[in-house]
């Protein structure tokens, strides 16, 4: 299973020299089956380039999102094999009781927000499943986490591995000492023991103390969660807005140092590709 | 070990943060937590009773009506909650763990997720008068 970064950054894009390192496009990431199965979390700015890249041979993309605040659904309208008759575009996300994904997708795309209408594309929509699903090889969880709004994680498990993406996720919301117990922490049943963990990382702890419920985490945060599940790996994402290269850099490095996890620990970057 | 689900999660979260006394129950009836103001009421922490199956809390404090007669659990405003998934009320008296008799009226409701799954059920409550 291959798995490659295409947004690391979270909120909003910011592009520019001084983020060229990590990049700016906001959440993306593609996730490949030995079978070629194609799978994208989240469609945020950083689809637009993986559309752009995808090979002819692909006539199949599954994108799933985990949620649909801006940042994560800003790239669909961009997404190329969208507008291509040859490709089939499937699009799974979390539901609410009063609206399906179709109505609350069609609030960004259909004017005055977009030109295009979402009945004007052609993309096969599907309400996620309680339970796990299979795309080709690949079996699919999706569990809500904690995060305003209908939120999932994502379990991709493969023969050949698992990985799990939790891109917006404040496991430590309201805990005075985090972690606490495995089972009463959000997202924990789905990353366990994974081989890789993307994990929002996007506060220092000092900006974390006035963003407390904005659903997000400290890269702390991140670290003490990853140690909790028994991770294998974790690359950090939705790196901050307003974090330049250098910033992302050293607060990672620094958080890490004083965490000593038994685990490798990446600051996620556009372009970067893991095997599982 | 399975984890909470998330409302249970955050239910609990928001009941540490509470000077309103709070019990949190599973789909089972199992009391999964109390908070701290729950805790002086019921004459003993939570970190010391742990999780207790619905035989057990529902008798251990020993629920009378006003009259004395005792409450069938059945009868508990949070049992009632959790079998009828509806909101129930309550005045009743419980004798709490340090032998102090107490005076309560309770407030119970369900909690019912976004794919109409139970999901336990939450009770507040307080000391009543008399």
């Amino acid at each position: 299973m291959k798995v490659q970064l295409w947004g690391t950054r979270g909120s909003l894009a910011s592009p520019g020299p001084e983020t060229a390192r990590y990049g700016g496009n906001t959440a993306c990431v593609e996730v490949r089956g030995t079978d070629g199965t194609v799978l994208v979390l989240d469609a945020g700015t950083g689809i637009r380039a993986l559309g752009a890249m995808l090979a002819p041979s692909v006539r199949c993309v599954h994108v799933l999102l985990t949620h649909l605040h801006m940042d994560h659904i800003q790239g669909l309208g961009f997404f190329a094999p969208l507008f291509s008759a040859d490709v089939e575009v499937h699009l799974w996300g979390p539901t609410t009781r009063t609206l399906d994904l179709r109505g609350q997708l069609a609030r960004y795309l259909s004017p005055p927000l977009f030109p295009v209408h979402l009945r004007d594309v052609s993309l096969v929509l599907h309400d996620l499943p309680a339970e796990p699903f299979a795309v080709g090889e690949l079996t699919v969880t999706a569990a809500r986490v904690c995060h305003p709004g209908p939120t999932v994680g994502y379990r991709i498990v493969s023969p050949a591995g698992v990985v799990v993406y939790l891109p917006d996720h404040e496991p430590a919301l309201g805990v005075a000492r985090f972690p606490q117990a495995a089972e009463w922490t959000s997202g924990w049943a789905l990353a366990r023991d994974a081989d890789l963990l993307i994990h929002d990382a996007q506060y220092s702890r000092e900006e974390y103390a006035d963003h407390v419920g904005w659903g997000h985490s400290t890269i702390e945060h991140a670290i003490a969660f990853a140690a909790l599940a028994r991770v294998k790996r974790l690359v950090t994402f939705h790196h901050d807005p307003s974090h330049d290269d250098d910033d992302v850099e050293c607060l990672t490095l620094a958080a890490t140092r004083t965490a000593a996890p038994p685990f490798p620990v990446k600051a996620g970057a556009e372009g970067d590709a893991f095997e599982i | 070990m399975s984890q909470k689900p998330i409302e249970l999660i955050l239910t609990r979260q928001l009941a540490s943060y509470l000077a309103t006394p709070v019990f949190i129950v599973d789909p089972d009836g199992t009391l999964v937590f109390y908070n701290e103001p729950a805790e002086r009421i019921l004459g003993t922490r939570f970190d010391e009773t742990g999780a207790m199956p619905a035989s057990e809390w529902s008798t251990i404090f020993v629920p009378t009506d006003e009259r004395g007669g005792a409450l069938e659990p059945a009868e508990l405003p949070l049992m009632v909650a959790l079998r009828e998934r509806r909101p129930a009320h309550g005045t009743l008296w419980i004798h709490a763990l340090d032998s102090v008799p107490r005076h309560i009226e309770a407030t119970a409701f369900p909690l019912i997720g976004q794919t109409r799954e139970l999901l336990g059920a939450v009770a507040i409550f307080w000391e009543a008068p008399g």
